[in-house]
């Protein structure tokens, strides 16, 4: 069984969100919601500074707590991948999954369900990348499989320094940013 | 019922209409109706039009409805993959704002008031002023400003009707001061795209050149894989940009002393002997004077001008030395700052002389074309008179029209009258500094006749407003790009226009015959002059349609590799010492003048892009908006504290002459230099017709009322206006 993830190469990143143009598109989100997100953190003063970029999502954790906190079961996890799904016809949009998220990755759509990163499953399934991955002029976002030691993702990590993000809250997160 | 807001309601006067009201009702009889007869997925391969680098897209149709575009794998520009502004590209189309049918104003201009009217209507009335003033003033009267690929065709019309007036603002208030510098230096321009070779760089050096903020796609791509394969990175910018938080050095200069740093840098690599000396004693010409002359410039002499320490320009002249010829001081794009920028232009040219990096593997390549053949039109009537933008060649260096020279000319009425406009594409209420003289030539006018497709700022002075098609929903001249590896790109419509908005090539041929100059289009519809040119040039149009790129045959594109050696200039040689300069009256190697500062306790205006957005273009296509719907002021966060500010609170800005912003957030940040400000250029929409963008951020084009010109060319220094900072209550 795969395990889907991301490795994003910050020192690439430009910020200059068309992974998230990319997926308003693909996904039809609707005007002023978004799966996916830029953030800056800027450390020193000037001019002696250190930006890092990030291109941010759900995380897609091994130990989700948008799962387990969801009462009819609607927040899921995929059979293949790992993938943090939710099922829009079993959510009543009680929120107990966008409050337990360390990430704040989720929104209620405008139809009244909670919505969220797919890692667009369904290109996937079809062998191709994520949306946010297959546009990014600047090739810094890797997706694959990280049970497979051969994967961009899995020989990225294996050579290259990473983080995640909040680690501290436990919910092993699968997005690892490259430094 | 429509719903119409009383404030609306007032506005709409017995027999007319405000720009983007009833109009916007147009589209709802054809797209559903469309919709319904199509359903699974389509795909048509285009090329964007969001930015004028125009990279080769697919875009597919779901049901009818257009859904997503994504770069074309074929095409060499984007390689496959768009940037954000092709991406949410497709807003354009959904936008509500846009303009959907021709307009006749209806009271006095600037006041945004029109009558909706029939193609027939519209095209009648400019022919017939355009007739009036070729009868009273001569056709030398009429001018044209446009910008890129889409105004060939008015462009063809125009010419065949009499006009040499034409001008596209992205010389004088753009690149046009880097062209001229690079022509001074190699007998030709770095062209568009760029030929700088990123992609094999091993060292790149960017002059407030910001990369990654600045989206043009080939570039930022070729950028982001040389930041990934450890490229040493040099930027001197006076804002720590996204390309600065990437490099080796960043260099925090004070704005307006790129000369000075260059001059340095030049000492020393000619000083520490460091230059490439085989390259330069075989293409150079006068390197002994210019060495001469630049001889007192040492680092410890810039240091107080630039701010930056001696030992860094030593140390970033030695990296760049180090990795010679595959050293790229970056010529940037945008150049129009201090007034001084085509000799800032060529002090950049003669470092990459330095280094022997013009023509060579990771400099700047020799660009590959291929030839398609032209139509065979009637030929164009002799103009009378020469151009009336550059009299007495005062300007002796502008190789193209200057866009303010034409201004002053509508102005003043010298050389003689300037009596038409027409406008296309190009904002110039924003993209020509000072705004009050722009409208001042506008009431000179007999006739303005803006071809849009929203209601921007120059439209809504317009007399005539025409609707154009946006780039998804027509056929386009072909896009033949000279690059790395020459290509063929064909634009054609991937969905109907939701309303009445015509392509430009139909606004063109019919109006071209009303004027009675229908021999200049002999073809009956544009295929088949697409078709006509594609095949005439040995090239399948049938391919082009379905792969939507055909590429040209790969040729050397370095020196090293048999691409030709020609320098267009006097002496037929890289002019480190320039004879014409010196004839001219101009400094035969460039000087650095020092930049005036501004009033106390003002911050220098500094202006950039986003990545997220083109010009003042892209502010109601819903998607882009989505991304970035307003701009910031970048505040020096020390500065900020001062004044009592933090993030996100709004301010205004008055610049040296009393204008006044509208209300912009301020980002307070150290991530730029304590005298200056930066904002995003595009925001603060003044035209109600633009009713999701109106008053959201501030406007740059505004506050710039001053501007330097460049005695060389006449471009307009920009970076030259100085403001303070009030807050909002």
């Amino acid at each position: 069984m795969p395990r889907y993830a991301m490795a994003i190469d910050t020192r690439k990143c430009v910020g200059c969100n068309d992974c998230v143009a990319a997926c308003k598109t693909e996904n039809n989100i609707p005007l002023g919601y978004t799966r996916d997100w830029i953030t800056e953190e800027v450390h020193g003063a000037f001019p002696t500074l250190q930006l890092e970029i990030r291109s941010e999502r759900c995380n897609h954790c091994d130990d989700p707590p948008c799962v387990s906190c969801c009462p009819t079961g609607a927040s899921h996890i995929h059979d293949r991948g790992g993938v943090v799904l939710v099922d829009h016809d079993k959510c009543i949009g009680c929120k107990a999954c966008i409050a337990a998220c360390p990430y704040n990755a989720r929104y209620v759509h405008p139809d009244g369900y909670v919505d969220k990163c797919t890692f667009c499953i369904h290109r996937v399934e079809e062998g191709l990348d994520p949306a946010c991955v297959a546009v990014c002029p600047t090739h810094c976002m890797h997706f694959g499989d990280l049970d497979d030691p051969e994967s961009d993702v899995s020989r990225l990590l294996a050579s290259r320094p990473f983080h995640a993000l909040i680690p501290e809250a436990g919910t092993k997160p699968c997005i690892f940013y490259l430094t | 019922m429509v719903q119409i807001s009383r404030r609306r309601f007032l506005k709409i006067g017995a027999g007319t209409i405000a720009a983007g009201s009833a109009l916007r009702n147009a589209a709802r009889l054809t797209e559903p109706a469309r919709a319904a007869a199509e359903s699974g997925v389509r795909t048509v391969p285009t090329f964007c039009n969001v930015c004028f680098w125009e990279c080769g897209a697919i875009a597919s149709v779901r049901d009818g409805k257009l859904w997503k575009i994504e770069g074309n794998p074929l095409d060499p520009l984007s390689h496959g993959r768009l940037c954000p502004r092709g991406t949410g590209g497709i807003g354009a189309h959904f936008d509500p704002d846009r303009l959907r049918a021709p307009l006749v104003r209806t009271s006095e201009r600037g006041e945004e008031k029109w009558r909706a009217v029939t193609w027939d209507e519209a095209l009648n009335f400019v022919a017939e002023k355009m007739q009036k003033i070729r009868n009273d003033y001569g056709p030398e009267s009429f001018a044209f400003f446009t910008h890129s690929l889409g105004g060939r065709f008015l462009r063809h019309t125009l010419r065949a009707y009499g006009v040499n007036n034409i001008a596209e603002p992205s010389f004088a208030q753009c690149r046009g001061p880097r062209d001229v510098g690079f022509t001074l230096t190699y007998g030709d321009d770095v062209s568009s795209p760029e030929r700088t070779d990123i992609e094999n760089a091993q060292c790149i050096v960017l002059i407030g050149s910001h990369l990654g903020e600045n989206m043009h796609n080939t570039q930022v791509q070729e950028f982001a894989h040389a930041v990934g394969r450890g490229a040493s990175i040099i930027v001197a910018d006076p804002r720590f940009s996204v390309a600065a938080s990437k490099a080796k050095f960043y260099l925090p200069i004070k704005p307006g002393t790129d000369i000075a740093l260059l001059l340095a840098w030049m000492n020393v690599i000619v000083r520490e002997d460091l230059y490439d000396k085989e390259y330069v004693g075989k293409y150079g010409f006068g390197f002994d004077q210019f060495a001469q002359i630049i001889q007192p410039y040492t680092p410890e002499w810039a240091y107080p001008e630039t701010g930056i320490e001696p030992e860094a320009i030593r140390a970033t002249a030695r990296e760049m030395a180090r990795y010679r010829p595959a050293t790229l001081v970056h010529p940037g794009r945008h150049s129009s700052w201090y007034g001084d920028d085509a000799q800032r232009s060529r002090a950049i040219a003669l470092l990459n002389a330095l280094l022997g990096s013009w023509g060579r593997k990771g400099g700047l390549w020799v660009p590959a074309s291929m030839s398609i053949t032209d139509y065979p039109y009637p030929p164009y009537p002799e103009p009378r008179r020469p151009a009336a933008d550059n009299p007495g060649n005062r300007y002796p260096f502008a190789d193209e029209s200057v866009s303010n020279g034409l201004r002053e000319a509508t102005i003043t009425g010298r050389p003689y009258p300037i009596k038409g406009w027409m406008v296309y594409s190009t904002n110039l209420m924003n993209s020509l500094p000072n705004q009050p003289e722009t409208i001042r030539a506008i009431q000179n006018l007999d006739l303005l006749v803006v071809v849009d497709t929203i209601p921007s700022e120059i439209a809504g002075w317009a007399d005539v407003v025409l609707p154009e098609s946006i780039y998804l929903e027509r056929h386009d001249e072909l896009h033949t790009g000279p690059f790395k590896q020459p290509y063929i790109a064909l634009r054609q419509p991937v969905v109907d226009p939701p309303a009445d908005q015509k392509p430009n090539w139909w606004i063109a041929k019919t109006l071209a015959e009303k004027l009675g100059l229908g021999a200049y289009y002999p073809w009956k519809d544009i295929e088949e002059y697409l078709a006509w040119r594609v095949k005439s040039s040995g090239y399948s149009y049938e391919q082009l349609k379905r792969d939507g790129v055909i590429l040209g045959p790969k040729q050397p594109i370095y020196f090293e590799d048999g691409a030709p050696v020609t320098f267009n200039t006097p002496s037929k040689k890289i002019e480190f010492y320039s004879v014409q300069l010196q004839r001219a009256g101009f400094d035969p190697v460039p000087q650095y003048t020092r930049p005036d500062e501004g009033p106390p306790g003002s911050y220098r205006l500094l202006y950039g892009r986003a990545p997220m957005h083109s010009f003042s273009r892209t502010q109601t296509n819903p998607l882009l908006m989505d991304l970035m719907s307003e701009n910031s002021i970048w505040l020096n966060g020390n500065e900020a504290a001062r004044l009592g500010l933090k993030s996100g609170d709004y301010v205004r800005l008055r610049n040296q002459d009393g204008v006044l912003s509208d209300r912009v957030a301020v980002k307070a940040t150290q991530r730029i230099r304590p005298d200056c400000v930066y904002m995003v250029h595009g925001f603060g929409h003044t035209s109600q017709g633009l009713r999701s963008a109106l008053h959201k951020g501030a406007s740059d084009t505004q506050l710039l009322t001053r501007y330097k010109v460049d005695p060389l060319m006449g471009g307009t220094g920009l970076h030259v206006n100085f403001v303070t900072i009030e807050p909002e209550v």
